[in-house]
């Protein structure tokens, strides 16, 4: 170890921010969540009456929870399987050790800039039913597809650009991860025609593993909170409540109604649980390292 | 190793020796440039659109992209939305970079007693993120009167594990000579941290600054709930009233203010994406 200064105070001061900060704004506002879970209170608290679990029961008898849960399920699985499958492909593409390859390198990454609300904006506009581009491909091919009004469009369409977005940071891990692996394995991988398919998954995505395994876990946690905004600007959880996801639910019964403060709380938690496992399953198998954002 | 250039050099025969050198790398730029339009192709199209007159929506680039952009920064204020983001960004990615230099540098360069503890607390962000405490995260602000105002768009984000761990990895790489040196010099905890150690770490700071910097600008769940006015509102929020202002979306106007948003992260992305790069690689190695 590498202690050189003497100091006995200093460390403490440098230190002090990050914790009070973590103290008042991470922990003791989840302390209360735990507490307002157990009561039923409303936004200016003139009501707050104990009611024990009461919450959580009434969250998991609820029809539209578990219809929460459930298209919260479809669009994570399907999000993270695709992002994962095509930023993948794309990456070990643009790793290939071919004179002008760098270039690709820039090019893929750019939607890490884009925000899931813009990416939906700009897929709102190609599946526009009266002027979208990509609408006039599927009826060509036909397919009626109209996001405002089917259910399972409007999911199909959340999961496009939900994936589409995270396409950028997806490919920027698996480059970083692949710049590790020596050029010879890849071109190997990548050339010899009939075997090139088997070198692939035996050789290059072995060394993958932990790069495969942090973005399931971040591509999760993006699929399950970073989309609020691209809810909340193209479909706002519907048609219906087909694409009414977990963390749309708990800004609907937080923020847009004044007495469900309890049942919220007790949505937050079920999301810490969600949480709890995946940073239990990140720190078990991978290191202790995190690129949370 | 061995037994894959073993195998590679096997298969060169004549055939198989021209795929390679003259054919495969044209496919392959083929197949990556096709790769590249797919991808980028949402981009173009808003684009296109965002020089139209509204409700066109062919492939033609129309003539209205001074009108339609001026309309985009009228109706949602872009001047101070833009204004109101970046101060609240660069806050936040300045803030979060001292927080954690300080703090790593106080548990790599000191004797800390409890120092496991307090990284422990420090941690515990990453199992607790927005969602898990939104609601109270409120409340509190109303407490301290800090709703709708740049204090609670920015300090509650400002401790960082992410960063912290960052730096504390980084650390531990810098060789002892230069600790040991700085101090027989004379020079104290501050010089060093000052002169040397942050110089040596602009690589981290970079990839943290843009890490920091594209999260704050894409922001949207909490500056809905805690801007409320215009004096702090930030540019996503400002693109969803672009997009409610109307029964029908004015779809150049709506396109003009996307790309207005997109612009300034994607600059800081190009400037500092190879630091972020180095960054990504070098922590990914202890995996």
């Amino acid at each position: 170890m590498n202690t050189v200064f003497p100091n006995r105070i200093l460390p403490y001061l440098l230190l002090a921010p990050s914790v009070i900060l973590v103290l008042v704004f991470f922990i003791y506002p989840a302390a209360q969540s735990v507490e307002l879970s157990l009561y039923r209170v409303n936004r200016v608290r003139d009501v707050q009456v104990y009611v024990g679990l009461e919450n959580f029961q009434r969250l998991f008898e609820s029809d539209n929870y578990i219809n929460s849960l459930t298209v919260s399920a479809k669009f994570t699985v399907a999000v993270v399987a695709a992002a994962l499958t095509i930023s993948l492909a794309l990456a070990v593409g643009a790793s290939l050790p071919i004179r002008g390859f760098g270039i690709y390198r820039t090019l893929l990454i750019w939607t890490y800039a884009l925000s899931p609300a813009i990416a939906g904006v700009i897929w709102a506009l190609l599946t526009d039913p009266a002027i979208g581009l990509l609408t006039d491909v599927f009826n060509a091919v036909g397919i009626n597809f109209n996001w405002r009004q089917g259910k399972d469009d409007a999911l199909i369409f959340l999961i496009m650009a939900a994936t589409w977005k995270i396409l950028g940071y997806d490919i920027l891990f698996f480059l970083a991860g692949l710049k590790n692996i020596p050029h010879e394995v890849l071109e190997a991988a990548a050339l010899d025609g009939a075997n090139s398919w088997t070198r692939f998954w035996r050789m290059v995505l072995p060394l993958l593993r932990p790069t495969i395994l942090f973005l399931l876990i971040m591509n999760t946690l993006y699929a399950s909170f970073e989309t609020f905004g691209l809810i909340d600007i193209t479909t706002q959880g519907g048609p219906g409540r087909a694409t009414s996801l977990l963390i749309y639910e708990l800004y609907q019964d937080g923020f847009k109604s004044s007495s469900r403060i309890g049942l919220a709380s007790a949505q937050s938690l079920v999301l810490l649980g969600i949480v709890a496992t995946l940073t239990f399953i990140q720190y078990r198998f991978i290191s202790r390292r995190t690129f949370y954002q | 190793m061995s037994a894959v250039s073993a195998s590679t050099s096997e298969t060169v025969v004549t055939y198989e020796g021209r795929w390679r050198r003259r054919l495969y790398p044209i496919v392959m730029h083929a197949v990556m440039l096709t790769a590249v339009f797919l991808v980028t192709f949402p981009l173009i199209y808003a684009l296109i659109l965002s020089t139209q007159d509204s409700g066109i929506g062919s492939l033609r680039p129309g003539t209205a992209i001074v009108e339609n952009f001026r309309g985009a920064w009228a109706r949602a204020e872009m001047a101070l939305l833009i204004r109101n983001t970046l101060v609240v960004a660069l806050a936040v990615a300045f803030g979060k970079i001292m927080l954690s230099i300080m703090g790593a540098y106080a548990l790599i360069y000191f004797r800390v007693r409890g120092g496991m503890i307090l990284l422990a607390v420090v941690m515990l962000t990453h199992l607790l993120p927005l969602p898990v405490r939104i609601v109270p995260t409120y409340d509190l602000l109303t407490e301290l009167g800090w709703v709708d105002t740049f204090k609670g768009l920015t300090i509650p984000f400002f401790a960082s594990a992410t960063g912290l761990l960052l730096f504390q990895q980084f650390f531990r790489t810098v060789p002892t000579d230069l600790a040991d040196a700085a101090r027989v010099d004379g020079a104290g905890p501050f010089r060093f941290l000052i002169s040397i150690l942050i110089p040596v770490s602009r690589t981290n700071i970079g990839a943290l600054f843009l890490i920091e910097f594209v999260y704050m600008w894409n922001q949207y769940l909490w500056p809905l709930i805690v801007a409320n006015s215009v004096r702090t509102r930030q540019v996503q929020i400002g693109i969803k009233q672009l997009v409610a202002t109307d029964a029908v979306i004015e779809w150049g106007i709506l396109t003009a203010g996307a790309i207005t948003v997109i612009v300034p992260p994607l600059i800081v992305l190009l400037v500092l994406q190879r630091s972020l790069m180095s960054g990504l690689s070098s922590s990914t190695e202890d995996f």
